[in-house]
């Protein structure tokens, strides 16, 4: 990444500018002011959040990122409405949210499908909350099942899936009940490399087809660049907004682009953000020699 | 193919061969050992079953005498110079050996009860198991929802456990006199016995279950739009039905061991009926034929309903399977 001459991670093509300047005129789905989280311990107060504030526009991709400790997971737990803000709101269309609802849906790093229950069962248990008749969300969610490509498997139980199978179905499940936005906590984070790229492009491929908006948590920052319009870049203790980067690879984004010029450039910026030099408590191994002289591996 | 491996290795499966033949020795064990007992005499034997009666006057066929006493009296006799009495060692009358016992098995059932207002065994084991299950439904009826109740909010489990974890530590047998005071002297004190010796575990068990039920399950209802009765009807109960089912079996086995007090108050009946009645009578043949036969007929009730079980929850069985 040295040798190589990289282009600014700012600048972006007119194509890409041109669909920046489009999303941003669309209305807001989801809006965070002003959010803090403050977790009481015998140790003192730790503020997990600190002043959030940032907004996705409707049909946008947005991905959460920081090092681990920087209140990624509690940020989208008070999205989903699962935790509430010490201080601050999160408005859904304007409209303030605190307790977990279907307009909200949410992909968890966890497998959380139903063990009890079928594939097709499972995307339709929202359906039925809605209090849809069984007929209908039957073959409502066969079409969501179809859309994540698991129709062969409607009739099977979450335990004879592989992870990424089932993280496949929860996607499905959140999206039967059509929420205004998709929460996802680092929802491959799981998964093997090969199936993870393969679980990514699928995810674009649906976001693509359907009006729904994505706030995507990772600590993967090839996964963030891959995905997002805009990466939200946190910091850790206390968690706050370092940066808000929008990303300058075109789209539609292919696993070729992981190398391209833009791509790097973003990663480049992420890690100066996220390992910065000179890191607190970062001072290397001392390490003693204990092989033979003569037996160097360089 | 023929790979040894050895038969302690930790957390490891056994072969299926070495896993069933050891199960069968599990119960061969104990009966090596009673049949070594019964059948070799030198081993314990401390009585004498008196075969002729010889110079001593008290001695009579078929009396047991502890073996020092007729030896004293063999002695006695020598010195007299009267004849010798003639005996076999045995056990005491109440290690009946393993066969008598297999043939009790059969003739316990055969004999006809003294008196007639007296029950044949198997009608005494089927009023047993009517009382257990009575004592288990009425637990379980309240028990089981309160218990899901208590793993499920906290409210309900600060005004109810505290007070059912002092409550389980009464010994059930002691509220026996009350219970007869209260529900007279035929089942109604055997059940509230059973009842009382299951309902406390079973709060406290079920509500534990609940509890380990994975909170992502819930919050992932809660982000789907379940409601409060929702998440309880139809994520909490399918969430632990296989777990509570477990728990359940459990629990009926406990029921069991307080089947024997149960049935000693008020009016004896069922099975302890039996038992009392044939130690009374010293057939201990028959004691040890009733004995074993709680036994069996609680490991075959458990067995149907772990067979049972691998059936009603198909996402469960098929994981155990692996």
């Amino acid at each position: 990444m040295n040798s190589l001459t990289l282009p600014s991670y700012l600048q972006q093509s007119e194509h890409v500018a041109a669909r920046f300047k489009k999303l941003k005129e669309r209305e807001a789905i989801l809006e965070v002011q002003g959010l803090y989280k403050i977790f009481e311990s015998s140790q003192g107060d730790i503020t997990a959040l600190k002043d959030i504030n940032f907004k996705t526009h409707r049909r946008e991709f947005v991905c959460v990122i920081g090092p681990s400790g920087c209140g990624k997971s509690t940020l989208i737990r008070i999205l989903a409405g699962l935790e509430s803000p010490t201080q601050g709101q999160v408005l859904l269309d304007g409209k303030p949210k605190s307790e977990p609802g279907p307009d909200r849906g949410m992909v968890f790093q966890g497998y959380t499908l139903f063990p009890w229950l079928t594939i097709k069962k499972n995307v339709m248990f929202g359906l039925q909350m809605k209090g849809m008749a069984n007929v209908d969300a039957e073959s409502e969610a066969m079409q969501w099942v179809d859309l994540v490509g698991l129709s062969k498997f409607a009739e099977s139980y979450p335990h004879q899936l592989s992870g990424g199978m089932k993280q496949r179905v929860a996607i499905a499940r959140a999206l039967a009940n059509q929420p205004r936005i998709l929460l996802m906590d680092e929802p491959f984070g799981a998964l093997d490399p090969q199936t993870r790229l393969k679980m990514q492009t699928n995810l674009l491929e649906i976001w693509r087809n359907i009006d729904i908006t994505v706030l995507f948590i990772t600590h993967d920052l090839d996964e963030a660049i891959f995905l997002a319009d805009r990466i939200l870049v946190l910091k850790a203790n206390p968690g706050e907004v370092e940066e808000l980067i929008e990303v300058s690879v075109p789209r539609p984004r292919s696993p070729e682009q992981l190398l391209s010029p833009e791509f790097l450039a973003t990663k480049k910026r992420l890690e100066e953000l996220i390992h910065p030099e000179g890191e607190e408590g970062d001072e290397g191994f001392q390490l003693i020699r204990m092989t033979n002289i003569g037996d160097d591996v360089e | 193919m023929k790979e040894k491996t050895p038969w302690f290795t930790v957390r490891k499966a056994l072969s299926p061969i070495r896993a069933h033949s050891l199960t069968v020795l599990s119960f061969l064990l104990p009966l090596f050992i009673w049949s070594v007992v019964s059948y070799v005499p030198f081993i314990w034997h401390p009585k004498v079953e008196v075969v002729e009666q010889g110079g001593v006057e008290w001695f009579q066929k078929g009396m047991l005498i502890d073996r020092e006493i007729f030896l004293t009296e063999v002695e006695k006799t020598v010195a007299t110079n009267t004849e010798a009495p003639i005996g076999n060692r045995v056990n005491p009358v109440y290690l009946p050996a393993p066969h008598e016992v297999a043939t009790a098995f059969y003739t316990a059932f055969t004999t006809e009860p003294k008196r007639r207002s007296e029950q044949w065994l198997h009608e005494s084991l089927l009023h047993s198991m009517s009382v257990i299950f009575w004592g288990f439904l009425l637990s379980s009826i309240i028990g089981v929802p309160l218990g899901i109740l208590c793993g499920t909010f906290a409210a309900v489990s600060k005004l109810q456990e505290p007070f059912i974890e002092f409550f389980r530590y009464l010994p059930a047998p002691a509220f026996g006199a009350l219970a007869v005071a209260i529900l007279g002297i035929h089942d109604g004190p055997k059940i509230a016995i059973i009842f009382i010796g299951t309902f406390f575990q079973q709060v406290l068990i079920v509500a534990n279950t609940t509890r380990k039920l994975d909170v992502s399950l819930l919050e992932a209802g809660l982000t789907l739009g379940a409601s409060k009765a929702k998440l309880l009807l139809r994520i909490v109960i399918p969430g632990i039905i296989p777990d509570l089912y477990r728990d359940l079996r459990i629990l009926l086995g406990w029921a069991w061991t307080y089947l024997i007090v149960a049935e000693l108050i008020g009016t004896s009946s069922g099975i302890t009926w039996f038992i009392t009645q044939q130690a009374r009578y010293k057939n201990f043949d028959n004691v040890f034929a009733a004995i074993i036969m709680i036994g069996i007929i609680g490991m075959m009730i458990d067995l149907i309903l772990a067979k049972i079980g691998q059936h009603i929850f198909p996402w469960e069985s098929s994981k155990n399977k692996g």
